[in-house]
């Protein structure tokens, strides 16, 4: 089976490539990059005026199985990360029962193989059950497949619990994630404390909460030499916090959300459910300084915390609905204004949407070197459109970007050289 | 709809324009004389129903909406949290539903959470009125304290008013600032820092340092009840020391202009937002604020249900 993708731009940033090229792939593998590449035998892919770039991928998402089916599916979620343009995704262990043994890990990788859509990369659990008490078996989750280690939607409270979980991961070479919150500064919060807080009375949670505990765990780092990943920076403290602490030669990476440098407080203004979100959207102020972390590296990626809930969860008061919005079929498209605006570059925000990811992780793809995985994502820079969360493959439409105008998309989404979603249509693979 | 509000909602005092205020505040001079009739009832609602819901404790707005509803001959249902579905889990949003599939025309609400009338507003065809929003506004209050000052002072432009107590847990405080602030007062607040809202000056009104400065020759002084509840959350150490450190006495309400009034929404709690030596003082006009509320909830249904 050879697939060969004709002139389009091919972005690498893995290779420091940026050219009109062709890209063959055979079995399964990046086989060739050259200016003009035949291959009779090939299926062909006209990609003139495309992107053609390593596979996106996410490393946050919430697909809710097992035990919210009811929000999202692997299957679901899967579709939707193909159609957003991602080839892998990697999701948090928050489930029905949490993954926090080898049975979960394997029952997501096994549903993840039938769906046959993109890689799933399973998170495990710092502790068992997320209750921050005992280790999660952390080397047996390794073996099962984990790439890193979370208890994602809550705070690690207990430092000291914190310090030995990141001394023990580190011998098995796993990142631990952080959701960084002071949950005593952030209390009954429910949006950023601000100006909007005050005008629609309704709880806030302080910039502090988030940065607080940024500073903890960067301190935390220090003392073990593990590797603590900063889940969804929200404010402007914490990239500054992140950004000394990468000076020092301190291990941690950081990741953004879209929602984070697009969207502020006012959001929520008329009690928009679907604007609600942990950590609260913040200010303009805080915007500026997420996009200058991005610039300047201090925020290595771009992740979406992609976080469905039944319709009718977000049907009620703000201060009732759940936390969360997804962001897989967005992702790409709102983070294209960064380019737009002059923010990143085109290769820089490939870089933050794939290369990093798996560079920090250590997942496959995230590269065109030949011999790489063939997952590879082309995408119409130009395309116009209506973000409608009607037509939205994830089951979920929590999505404060419906109705936006945006401009790029994902056309065609390779995983390991089979096309499994071209123009709005999902092709699983056979297996 | 009448002429001069046409809005189908009363969320909020944010929505409403200076002239909208007016009007409704012209009606309500207008309704005040059927209260002092001796019968006491016009026909202008009949044939309307009317729902008030309360989903927290209330006597006061709760009675002073039903008798409103009454007085215009509208057909009242109270319903409250502890009688309702809500204690057999029914969502907000189903029971915005049912209640709707029974063609009610005005829907008067209370909820502990900010946005609640608003979302209501969204699902269902009956006017919603907001009587009390969690800690976001509560416009029948603010609009029944301006008819007070109105009576008292002859306007609301240009006077300088001092809220003084719990701000940031307040839907009075904001209801009330962001009226008198569109009609021209000045509004100053105080109390203890961990009681002012962050960024309150987005309200319209001017944060004072201390409670003195607040009252410093001002016309009108709104005191805000002490939620005993807000002891758990280590915003003050404890009655006493509020009472003597932020209460308002003889001795305080001396820096305002002589012929000041006092106000407060009620329900008082003697001895500590009050000191119960000022409880008689003719300045005091607490008991006309209650009397007011009936007129300015009957100008509202008349003009949302009329």
């Amino acid at each position: 089976m050879k697939l060969l993708i004709k002139s389009g731009r091919v972005i690498d940033p893995s290779q420091n490539l940026d050219a009109i090229l062709d890209v063959l792939i055979e079995d399964g593998v990046i086989k060739d990059i050259q200016g003009n590449i035949e291959a009779a035998d090939a299926q062909k892919i006209d990609a003139q005026g495309k992107i053609v770039c390593p596979g996106l991928i996410d490393v946050h998402v919430h697909l809710r199985e097992p035990g919210f089916e009811y929000k999202e599916t692997i299957e679901t979620g899967l579709r939707a990360a193909v159609a957003g343009g991602f080839t892998a995704v990697c999701c948090m262990a928050n489930t029905n029962p949490v993954n926090d043994n080898q049975e979960v890990t394997r029952y997501l990788l096994k549903r993840a193989e039938e769906v046959g859509l993109a890689r799933l990369y399973p998170i495990g659990a710092v502790s068992k059950g997320l209750k921050g008490e005992e280790l999660a078996p952390i080397g047996e989750l390794k073996e099962a497949g984990v790439v890193a280690l979370s208890d994602d939607g809550q705070p690690i409270y207990d430092s000291g619990f914190l310090r030995r979980a990141l001394e023990y991961a580190k011998y098995f070479g796993l990142p631990i994630i952080s959701h960084a919150e002071d949950k005593k500064m952030a209390r009954d919060g429910v949006m950023n404390e601000g100006r909007m807080s005050t005008l629609l009375g309704l709880p806030g949670i302080p910039a502090v909460a988030e940065e607080i505990m940024v500073f903890r765990d960067i301190k935390i780092a220090a003392l073990t030499g593990g590797h603590i990943h900063i889940a969804h920076v929200s404010t402007a403290g914490s990239v500054e916090l992140i950004r000394e602490a990468k000076k020092k030669g301190i291990r941690i990476t950081a990741e953004t959300c879209p929602h984070y440098f697009s969207l502020t407080e006012e959001a929520v203004r008329d009690f928009n459910t679907n604007a609600k979100v942990s950590p609260p959207l913040r200010t303009d102020a805080d915007i500026q300084a997420i996009k200058q972390g991005l610039k300047d590296g201090t925020i290595d990626l771009i992740a979406t915390d992609h976080a469905p809930h039944h319709p009718l969860e977000k049907e009620t008061t703000f201060e009732d609905a759940p936390s969360g919005l997804i962001g897989l079929e967005t992702s790409l498209p709102i983070s294209l204004k960064l380019v737009e605006e002059g923010v990143l570059t085109w290769p820089e925000l490939i870089d933050k949407m794939s290369c990093k990811p798996a560079q920090i992780f250590g997942l496959k793809g995230g590269s065109l070197k030949p011999g790489t995985v063939a997952d590879v994502t082309i995408i119409d820079p130009e395309l116009t459109y209506q973000i409608d969360a009607n037509s939205f493959f994830s089951k979920a439409r929590n999505c404060p970007f419906n109705g936006w105008k945006v401009k790029g998309r994902a056309v065609i989404t390779i995983l390991g050289g089979e096309i499994v979603y071209q123009h709005g249509e999902i092709k699983p693979r056979t297996i | 709809m009448a002429e001069g509000f046409n809005k189908s909602h009363l969320l909020g005092i944010e929505e409403l324009s200076a002239a909208e205020i007016k009007f409704i505040l012209k009606t309500a001079e207008a309704m005040k004389e059927i209260s002092f009739r001796e019968i006491k009832k016009v026909p202008t609602l009949r044939g309307k129903t009317i729902i008030t819901f309360f989903y927290e404790p209330s006597t006061r707005t709760r009675t002073s909406f039903e008798i409103a509803a009454k007085r215009l001959s509208a057909d009242t249902i109270n319903i409250s949290a502890s009688t309702s579905s809500l204690v057999k889990g029914e969502s907000l949003l189903d029971t915005a539903k049912n209640l709707q599939a029974m063609q009610p025309d005005v829907l008067i609400i209370r909820h502990p959470h900010a946005g609640a009338p608003h979302f209501l507003a969204k699902h269902i065809e009956a006017a919603v009125i907001n009587a009390g929003d969690g800690m976001h506004e509560h416009p029948t209050q603010a609009l029944l304290d301006a008819l007070s000052i109105i009576e008292k002072k002859g306007g609301i432009e240009g006077l300088e008013i001092a809220i003084i107590g719990d701000i940031a847990h307040s839907r009075v405080a904001r209801s009330d600032i962001l009226l008198f602030t569109k009609l021209g007062a000045n509004v100053r607040i105080a109390g203890p820092l961990t009681l002012i809202p962050p960024y309150a000056e987005v309200l319209g009104s001017k944060v004072c340092e201390c409670i003195e400065e607040a009252l410093e020759g001002v016309d009108v002084v709104i005191a805000l009840r002490v939620q005993r509840e807000r002891l758990k959350q280590v915003l003050f150490p404890d009655l006493r020391e509020y009472a003597i450190m932020f209460g308002l006495n003889r001795k305080r309400l001396s820096l305002t202009k002589k012929d000041a009034i006092l106000m407060h929404p009620g329900p008082v709690n003697w001895g500590v937002e009050l000191d119960p030596e000022i409880m008689n003082m003719d300045r005091t006009i607490i008991l006309d604020q209650v009397t007011n509320g009936v007129a300015v909830r009957m100008a509202v249904l008349a003009l949302v249900a009329g």
